[in-house]
């Protein structure tokens, strides 16, 4: 823009200099009441640095060939080459389909029946009643996945187990070498994941129920609507928005699986790796128990990767659906 | 509100009665095959009615106390810590983003909700702790790694200090002529005490049922937490006897070991306490989830 030196020109520089000068006095006075806000955020956003940001950085890794005896972060770059030996062992596509299956089929079944429990739980009237419902459902969500393994050990151990020793045998049956076996995995560990989960979901679930307005079903009870003309037009329209968040939530972390359930659960058994092993379970054996760290590398940053795109997408689609609900 | 019994409701009733036996079967199964002989066990199984009841497995523990308190004694330490240190940096890095007039309020609630979004996973993480930090093998390696905060717990705090925290209140303080870390730990604290009692109750329980940093970076197994010995024998029950922290046994008594009943025993151990503060405080968990659900 061309300007135009006139005296009111002039005027004016001189003002916005004067401007500035009072800015920065206001800055420096802001600054005076707002530094012990900065204080404070210093020690969780040094935690933050440590805890997640150093590791994104160092997600790099996944692209050298580490070599422990000159430093992580001196190892020469390799480019591709961790990702070639991965895609190119049968693990790769074995993990990956696990991961999706396993999640895709816990996200129906757990949604199905966790929305199912919580209409049950909101037909009790009874208070007493409902508060031993619920905090029996919720107790499996409070206790850790090794104690879970403890009681499907208790359950499934060959010859000591409650299933074997108790219900098959009895029953003229021979008993079943469960951790062995590993076509009975993909129903034991939804099963076992739909226990531990469903207390959680429910009182999610619970308490969008809760929040609909008794109107509505008073309104269809004098209109002569059943019991379950209700449920299919009132309740579950109404808990739709946060039925499809929570789905999509779940979406969002497809790529992901809950580490103490594929490994705890079936005891790291070696027979049950074609329909245990998950994403996680690989990247940890192979850093940790083979100490292969480029395998491992490259698997964990095609999770991070591929994890991070999804919930971006799913997250569109919550604000497409619910901009509430989403997430940013 | 009408309470006469439907079809539906009797319907309900007998799926949620159902559904919670199924829930807590298992852990009666636990109990009551911790109590059962050794002989029975090996010819009957774990059972809910065991034919012979016996106390060997507790008296086998008795004799690991040392190692058991000291496990339970690091898993309080840690839990303790861990909670009080948790609820301290993320309220305080929570309050100060909740605050209007603090400019850079959106760019470090930015800062912290992309751990929400990314995260570098298990092998970068393991080897900024390892190599850069140097926790493997400390007690800070049960204290830190993954649970001391994480952005979902700031972001629910935020959101309660900005709704229940006006700014005028700070401002009468200040004008009083409070500085910010007194009006923030004498008036915005103990104005906050419900969503600190909900957020800590949450991270407590993490730090109490963690055993995956125990599994990933200790292999000096006297620093062992509960949930790290309980996992540690879930692969090698001997584990009990052979740990040499709080003295080793004399060869007879450990081959006389009554392992299948010791399982169960020390998974009771390990689960009851937890369990057992459920059962008083069930309120809160549930409303400690429903926050987290609201946000989420």
């Amino acid at each position: 823009m061309e300007q135009r030196i006139s005296p009111a020109n002039n005027a004016d520089l001189k003002a916005d200099k004067h401007v500035s000068k009072v800015n920065k006095t206001r800055k420096r006075s802001r600054f005076k009441t707002y530094w012990p806000y900065v204080v404070m955020c210093i020690p969780g956003l040094a935690y933050l640095f440590i805890n997640n940001y150093m590791p994104i950085a160092g997600l790099t890794i996944a692209f050298r060939n580490i070599d422990y005896s000159i430093g992580i972060f001196n190892s020469p770059w390799c480019g591709f080459d961790n990702f070639r030996f991965l895609f190119s062992t049968s693990d790769a596509a074995i993990i990956t389909r696990n991961t999706l299956c396993y999640n895709i089929f816990f996200i129906f079944l757990n949604t199905i029946c966790a929305v199912a429990v919580a209409i049950m739980l909101n037909e009790i009237k009874n208070k007493a009643m409902l508060r031993i419902y619920q905090s029996s459902v919720l107790l499996p969500h409070l206790i850790s996945m090794v104690v879970v393994a403890y009681l499907v050990y208790a359950a499934l151990a060959v010859d000591t187990g409650f299933i074997n020793k108790s219900i098959l045998e009895p029953l003229g049956f021979k008993g079943i070498d469960w951790y062995t076996e590993p076509k009975y995995w993909p129903f034991i560990l939804p099963l076992v994941n739909l226990w531990k989960n469903i207390g959680f979901l429910c009182v999610i679930y619970f308490a969008a129920i809760i929040g609909i307005s008794n109107d509505y079903f008073e309104a269809a009870v004098l209109d002569g609507a059943s019991k379950w003309q209700q449920i299919i037009h009132i309740t579950l329209p109404l808990i739709k928005p946060t039925v499809i968040t929570m789905v999509l939530l779940a979406i969002g972390r497809i790529f992901y699986s809950d580490f103490g359930l594929f490994y705890q659960v079936p005891l790291d058994s070696g027979m049950l790796y074609s329909t245990t092993n998950v994403i996680d379970t690989y990247v940890y054996r192979a850093l940790i128990k083979i100490g292969d760290i480029g395998m491992a590398s490259a698997a964990g940053f095609f999770q991070s990767i591929v994890g991070f795109a999804l919930v971006m997408i799913s997250n569109l689609v919550v604000r497409k659906i619910d901009p509430d609900k989403a997430l940013f | 509100m009408d309470t006469k019994m439907t079809g539906f409701r009797i319907f309900s009733n007998i799926v949620l009665i159902l559904l919670s036996l199924s829930c807590l079967i298992p852990f009666i199964l636990l109990i009551t095959s911790s109590l059962s002989s050794e002989t029975s066990l090996i010819r009957y199984g774990y059972s809910l009615f065991p034919k012979e009841w016996s106390t060997k497995a507790y008296e086998f523990l008795w004799l690991r106390r040392v190692m058991l308190l000291r496990g339970y004694g690091i898993t309080i330490l840690i839990t303790t810590v861990g909670t009080v240190i948790s609820l301290l940096i993320t309220s305080m890095l929570s309050y100060s983003i909740s605050r209007k007039n603090f400019p850079f309020a959106k760019a470090i609630s930015f800062i912290v909700f992309f751990t929400m979004l990314f995260n570098g996973g298990l092998v970068p993480t393991y080897l900024v702790y390892t190599q850069i930090i140097g926790i493997k093998n400390t007690l800070f390696g049960l204290l830190i790694p993954g649970l001391l905060m994480n952005g979902f717990n700031v972001l629910i705090m935020k959101s309660f200090f900005k709704e229940n925290i006006p700014d005028e209140i700070i401002e009468s303080a200040s004008i009083d002529g409070a500085n910010q870390f007194r009006i923030f730990f004498q008036i915005v604290i103990p104005l906050s005490y419900p969503i600190l009692a909900t957020i800590g109750l949450l991270v407590a329980v993490g730090y109490w049922n963690d055993w995956y940093n125990g599994f990933i970076y200790l292999t000096d197994t006297s620093l062992y937490n509960i949930q790290s010995i309980l996992n540690r024998m879930l692969s090698d029950i001997r584990f009990i006897a052979t740990n040499p922290v709080g003295g080793s046994l004399s060869a007879a008594i450990t081959a006389n070991m009554p392992s299948v009943s010791i399982r169960m025993a020390i998974a009771v151990i390990a689960a009851f306490p937890l369990v057992i503060v459920y059962a008083f405080f069930q309120k809160y968990f549930v409303k400690g989830i429903t926050i987290g659900a609201v946000k989420g």
